[in-house]
């Protein structure tokens, strides 16, 4: 038997808590236990990240999306989880419709991403008995997170000499959207905390 | 140690892969349970002195350390109970998803140079993203008790864990600026020598900023003064008043765990780690000499010095936690909270921002009295990969 | 058992993404929670994520050179960021919505209907 490859195997893994959770909150009908299967389902992309060699998105993934999305969600399910509005079911035929419609869309989407060649994968492993071969030319270590924090201030550190020249103003950093995006949840938080005040009640 | 079961022992691959997996997991798992154990014996000891008695004294010979194993036999016996209404499944997995999140943030914590189930070179921030998750079982757990007031507590505990995030982080940054990485290896190494290299004295705003952080700390895992969910006075028991016995037990781990996990964050940015006061290892010649790669007993035991250094560091730590509950008052939600938002966050931030300009400025301070010492073997993985090696993406990382 | 023994690819990150993003967007049609519907919302989002951060990856290719490299994680931040911004202000509606009509069901929020 040849060896397995650890990587895949935890992709396998990582994988299939994913896609099960992520059925499991569209099968629910208990908003609560919903939250919860979205939590654990988010919880296994950000292992997905990892083994992607994303480091500091799975880390930013846990912290902001799982962390504080998410808590903010179920604080929304807590508050709003009363009685009747734990669990609504819907008719059974928007089910039928809505599962041919999302079985045709996955089938195609996975249907495209298998057909481009570059995407199957590192080259394919050949085993020779006695001894173990690792796909050339794979980096030697996950990417630093210097590159992305530069990034963010504008230096493109790891696309110093771009292969064509007339690329080289789009190579620019993300200084510009950074900022924007400081500007846009602050107004966010400003918008959100007006909008979920609590009313003043007029005088009867 | 896969290599070694795999070639010495004969063992097929995914076996000794398997074997070594288990292994660790056993040591590492030890922590929290051992530890939890150890410091809730601190806590009983402690506290009773502070109030004028003497605390356990029976089990276990004069100073009652076997209390806690008693204690855990006791609480293994206790009936399963759970309430009528409660959410069966939640209220089962609650303390389970707390314990995870307590315990996963051990992946990343380095307890010597190299001793780490997975070197990250975003370390610092995976800690503190997952601690953030035990939020969600103490939430789960305050739910599917199906009493209010264990909402209630979980709601309090929840809004005061996630708004404490915030300065908790900034303090964090600080000791990264510094030392220009989020690897806590790292960072520590950084710290070798005296111990005027610790960050701590490395400017005053990085003192403040040590003392906000354990503030934030102790608030993040709800310890009094900022305990008010689980305040016996208040909510009966907060979120955790439907748990009984062995369910409770976990919740109880899971919080000592956390209050390692803080101390011992604090003692690797802070009290530089594993480097103590002054370097023993380093004098009496008990470290690797520098580019071997073989087994070696001096490094090993130079590595094994820092280790107990900082689990001592942190134990140090808890036992300033332990200290602290048990002297100050309770602070309500409202004052925990501006506590937060009016007074840490608006000090770390400053705080921050002046120790950065500092480092900038390249103003001088006690750090520079005795600069680092000498250079630990462990190669620092900051520096741009080298030309395409071949990979071991398929072997899982291991101690050293 | 082709999976186990080989590396996996881009491809095999965009199925999983394709699922969550096949089951976000029949959460969003079929949920009368309105909750629910931003779960699905959050489900969509972190397939698109899943994508970015796959054909940025530098171990999932044959050429390596063709990944997006940083460029893949710099757009999964801002999508994680986006994306929680997004989440507050749409709680914030749901919780409006909510004080005001007593109800988080979707299928009574039709005081616009003509």
């Amino acid at each position: 038997m040849e060896p397995i490859n650890w990587h895949s195997f935890f992709f396998l893994l990582f994988g299939a808590l994913t896609a099960v959770f992520a059925v499991a909150v569209v099968v629910t009908s208990n908003v609560v236990r919903m939250a919860f299967y979205l939590i654990l389902s988010l919880g296994a992309t950000a292992g997905l990240f990892f083994l992607a060699g994303a480091d500091f998105v799975g880390a930013m993934q846990l912290m902001i999306y799982v962390g504080g999305t998410l808590v903010l969600l179920i604080f929304g399910v807590m508050l709003t989880a009363q009685g009747p509005f734990i669990s609504m079911k819907t008719g059974g035929g928007e089910w039928v419709l809505a599962t041919i419609i999302g079985g045709a869309l996955l089938g195609l989407l996975v249907k495209t991403a298998f057909s481009v060649e570059d995407w199957q994968g590192p080259a394919a492993v050949a085993h020779v008995e006695g001894e173990e071969e690792h796909a050339a030319a794979l980096p030697a270590q996950s990417p630093t997170s210097a590159p992305i924090g530069l990034g963010l201030l504008g230096v493109r550190t790891d696309k110093l000499d771009p292969a064509k020249a007339e690329l080289a103003p789009g190579m620019a950093g993300y200084l510009l959207p950074f900022e924007i995006v400081s500007v846009h949840l602050l107004v966010v938080l400003v918008g959100a905390a007006y909008l979920a005040r609590t009313k003043k009640r007029r005088e009867a | 140690m896969a290599e070694f079961f795999i070639e010495t022992c004969g063992f097929p691959g995914w076996l000794g892969y398997l074997v070594t997996g288990i292994i660790q997991c056993v040591i590492l798992i030890h922590v929290p349970l051992v530890g939890a154990m150890f410091f809730v014996w601190v806590e009983r000891k402690v506290s009773a002195r502070i109030q004028d008695r003497l605390g356990p004294t029976r089990c276990g010979g004069k100073f009652g350390w076997l209390q806690l194993l008693a204690d855990g036999v006791k609480l293994l016996n206790k009936e399963d109970l759970m309430p009528a209404d409660a959410d069966k499944m939640l209220f089962r997995l609650a303390p389970y998803v707390s314990f995870c999140a307590s315990f996963a943030a051990m992946i990343a914590l380095p307890f010597s140079d190299g001793w780490v189930v997975q070197r990250m070179d975003a370390g610092v921030f995976f800690i503190l993203a997952v601690l953030g998750l035990e939020v969600f079982g103490v939430i789960l757990a305050g739910y599917a008790s199906a009493s209010k007031w264990s909402l209630f507590g979980a709601m309090r505990e929840a809004a005061q864990v996630v708004s404490y995030e915030v300065p908790m982080g900034m303090c964090v940054v600080v000791p990264v600026v510094i030392a220009g990485s989020m690897d806590l290896v790292t960072i520590a190494n950084k710290q070798a020598g005296l111990f005027t290299n610790w960050y701590l004295f490395h400017d005053p705003f990085t003192f403040i900023i040590f003392w906000v952080y354990f503030t934030c700390g102790t608030a993040s895992v709800n310890r009094a003064p900022f305990d008010l969910a689980e305040a016996e006075s208040e909510l009966v028991a907060g979120f955790h008043t439907e748990y009984s016995g062995f369910r409770w037990l976990i919740f109880y781990m899971a919080e000592y765990g956390s209050m390692f996990i803080v101390a011992g964050l604090a003692s690797i940015l802070f009290f530089g780690g594993w480097n103590g006061p002054i370097p023993i290892a380093d004098w009496l010649g008990l470290s690797y000499a520098p580019g071997a790669t073989d087994w070696q007993w001096q490094g090993f035991l130079g590595n094994l010095l820092g280790c107990l250094n900082f689990v001592f560091k942190a134990i140090v730590g808890v036992t300033v936690m332990i200290w602290v509950r048990w002297t100050l008052p309770r602070l309500r939600i409202d004052q925990v909270m501006t506590t937060c938002l009016k007074y840490c966050t608006p000090l770390a931030a400053i705080c921050f921002l002046l120790a950065t300009l500092w480092t900038l400025s390249g103003v001088p301070f006690i750090n520079d009295i005795a600069p680092r010492g000498v250079e630990t073997a462990t190669a620092e993985p900051e520096e741009p990969p080298a030309p395409p090696a071949v990979a071991a993406l398929d072997t899982p990382s291991e101690e050293r | 058992m082709d999976l186990l023994t080989q590396p996996v690819g881009v491809a095999h990150f965009m199925a999983v993404g394709a699922v969550l993003f096949v089951a976000g967007a029949v959460c969003m049609a079929t949920k009368r929670n309105a909750l629910g519907v931003l779960m699905g919302i959050e489900l969509v989002l972190n397939g698109a994520n899943l994508n970015f951060v796959a054909l940025g990856s530098e171990y999932l290719r044959r050429d390596t050179a063709l990944s997006l490299g940083a460029d893949g994680n710099l757009i999964a931040l801002f999508v994680i960021v986006l994306a929680a911004a997004e989440a507050a202000v749409a709680l914030a509606i749901t919780l409006n919505f909510y004080n005001n009509h007593s109800t988080v069901d979707v299928d009574r929020a039709d005081d616009l209907r003509g």
